[in-house]
């Protein structure tokens, strides 16, 4: 039995008992520890991939909702400032039509004076007139006694005399 | 703490306790020595270790502790006879048998061996017995773990189961899945048995008494050639086509890169058969050279063989747990080996050149 010839012996049962282990072996041992290990992973690769599904579904939910809160948002941004402008414009509006209102009250009120005026100077006038003639009619009953001088004062009246 | 410290002394001490407790084992060699009478002991180093290195027909766990084992003998005219080994021992004839060297030979009367008659030696010995213990050692505790991955089933593994599983899901993720791509699944039964064989078979060779079954040159020898022909028999088109025409190889090359490849062939479970013999038998005659320091320094004196054996034991402790890594590297190796060797027969594309870069575009090769 020298170290480096082979032994017929050895060399025969190693093939027998090494081909016989490989046989059972990959039958009841590799096959179910293989298969189970394989199902395991599976399991695990499965559960990995639920969970990275799920967290896209919630993150994509999530963005969902948020787009919708952004939008609903929005929404009622443009209403308030709607609503804002509304109102604004109708402060604008009323303060127009009561600006257009007093001036033309105003209007209203300075024509009435104007007319009053006109009334009341050319009533003033009248007195004015009646009360220079009966004056002039005293001074001229007390003065034009004598016909001269009764025309002297009518020419002198007439010369400085100036309407209005 | 306190305990974990206790335990790695013991550890410690049943270590060394081993070694020198082999090393006492082994203080006296080999069968049918001669001569051993009291204060004349001759120690002769060569011829004890390659008695431990080498087969025996029985199993010698210590010192004069033998068991006997089978012998199975075929002959053309006899046919098969089996009879126990311990007929055979200190060169005794027996039934016309006798043990020259290991060999047994059809003898007469006289002791003369018989011209012309071929015996056919099958006999269960030490290293067969040790096979067969690592068969029965393979089945138990990888059918039970079958077992427990169907009882288990859904649950985290526990045990057993746990201690094994990462080392299938290496051979399986690290050794055959880099190398043999998808197909994997076909040759990945090939490869665990190969690499827990040859890890089992290791690990028991380095226990005290243990045969050197892995350091034997027929069983890496029978590895090898399943390997071979694992790997010939599923060669595709391209691995074929290879062999005759390599890619990248200059027309002018061909008739030296040829034989060269055809070579190749042969050479690669070569050297798995060798690499593992090689290693294994490397590391027990290593240690069983530093223990045989301890006895030519004894034949000194008793004073210089326990002088020397405070030096040699932690060394030996050493080159022991040394050992113990090669076990596992050796077995991965050639499992690694092997996968890849099938895989560059089963390979669809031309990448076969192993990363040196043939196919790489622009890349010059001198």
């Amino acid at each position: 039995m020298d170290m480096l010839t082979p032994d017929i012996g050895l060399l025969a049962w190693q093939l027998v008992i090494f081909g016989l282990l490989f046989f059972i072996l990959r039958k009841f041992a590799w096959g179910p520890i293989t298969a189970s290990l394989k199902e395991r992973e599976d399991n695990i690769q499965g559960a990995l991939d639920l969970a990275e599904k799920t967290r896209g579904e919630m993150a994509k939910l999530k963005s969902e909702n948020e787009q919708i809160l952004a939008q609903a948002r929005n929404e009622r941004d443009v209403m308030l400032r709607g609503a804002k402008e509304t109102a604004d414009k109708m402060v604008a509006d009323a303060r127009d039509r009561a600006n257009v209102e007093g001036q033309r009250m105003l209007e209203q009120a300075r024509e009435a004076m104007q007319n009053e005026r006109q009334a009341l100077v050319s009533q003033m006038k009248k007195e004015v007139v009646n009360l220079s003639i009966e004056v002039a009619e005293k001074v001229l009953r007390r003065e034009l006694t004598d016909k001269a001088s009764q025309e002297k004062l009518v020419q002198d009246l007439v010369a400085t005399s100036h309407l209005n | 703490m306190m305990s974990s410290s206790i335990n790695r002394f013991l550890l410690v001490f049943a270590l060394i306790f081993s070694t020198v407790a082999g090393a006492f084992a082994q203080e006296h060699p080999a069968e049918g020595h001669e001569g051993e009478a009291k204060g004349e002991k001759k120690f002769n180093v060569g011829e004890m270790i390659f008695h431990h290195i080498n087969d025996d027909r029985g199993w010698e766990f210590a010192h004069g502790v033998t068991l006997p084992l089978p012998v199975i003998l075929y002959t053309a005219d006899r046919g098969v006879e089996v009879f126990s080994s311990s007929r055979l021992n200190h060169g005794e004839i027996y039934n016309g048998y006798k043990s020259e060297h290991g060999h047994v030979q059809r003898v007469n009367a006289a002791g003369k061996p018989v011209e012309g008659v071929k015996v056919y030696d099958f006999s269960i010995t030490k290293n067969v017995a040790s096979l067969l213990l690592s068969a029965i050692i393979l089945l138990v505790v990888f059918t039970s773990i079958a077992g427990a991955y169907g009882k288990n089933r859904g649950k985290a593994p526990s045990g057993l189961q746990s201690f094994l599983e990462p080392i299938v899901v290496f051979v399986r993720d690290e050794i055959a899945k880099p190398n043999l791509g998808p197909k994997y699944a076909k040759y990945l039964p090939y490869l665990l048995t190969l690499f827990f064989f040859i890890l089992v078979n290791n690990l028991l060779g380095l226990l005290p008494g243990g045969a050197n079954l892995t350091g034997n040159i027929a069983v890496t020898i029978v590895l090898a050639v399943i390997t071979f022909f694992v790997t010939n028999l599923s060669g595709n088109k391209h691995y074929w086509l290879h062999l005759v025409k390599p890619t990248g190889v200059p027309v002018a090359l061909l008739p030296i890169m040829i034989p060269v490849e055809i070579v190749g062939l042969f050479m690669k479970p070569l050297s798995l058969m060798i690499r593992l013999f090689a290693n294994i038998t490397a590391g027990h005659i290593i240690i069983l050279a530093l223990l045989s320091l301890i006895f030519i320094a004894g034949q000194a004196g008793m004073g210089t063989g326990y002088g020397i054996s405070l030096i040699v034991v932690p060394f030996t402790l050493f080159m022991n747990l040394i050992e113990l890594l090669v076990a596992f590297l050796q077995a991965f190796i050639f499992t690694l080996l092997t996968s890849m060797y099938i895989g560059s027969a089963i390979e669809d594309s031309h990448e076969a050149d192993h990363g040196i870069g043939y196919n790489t575009p622009g890349e010059e090769i001198g």
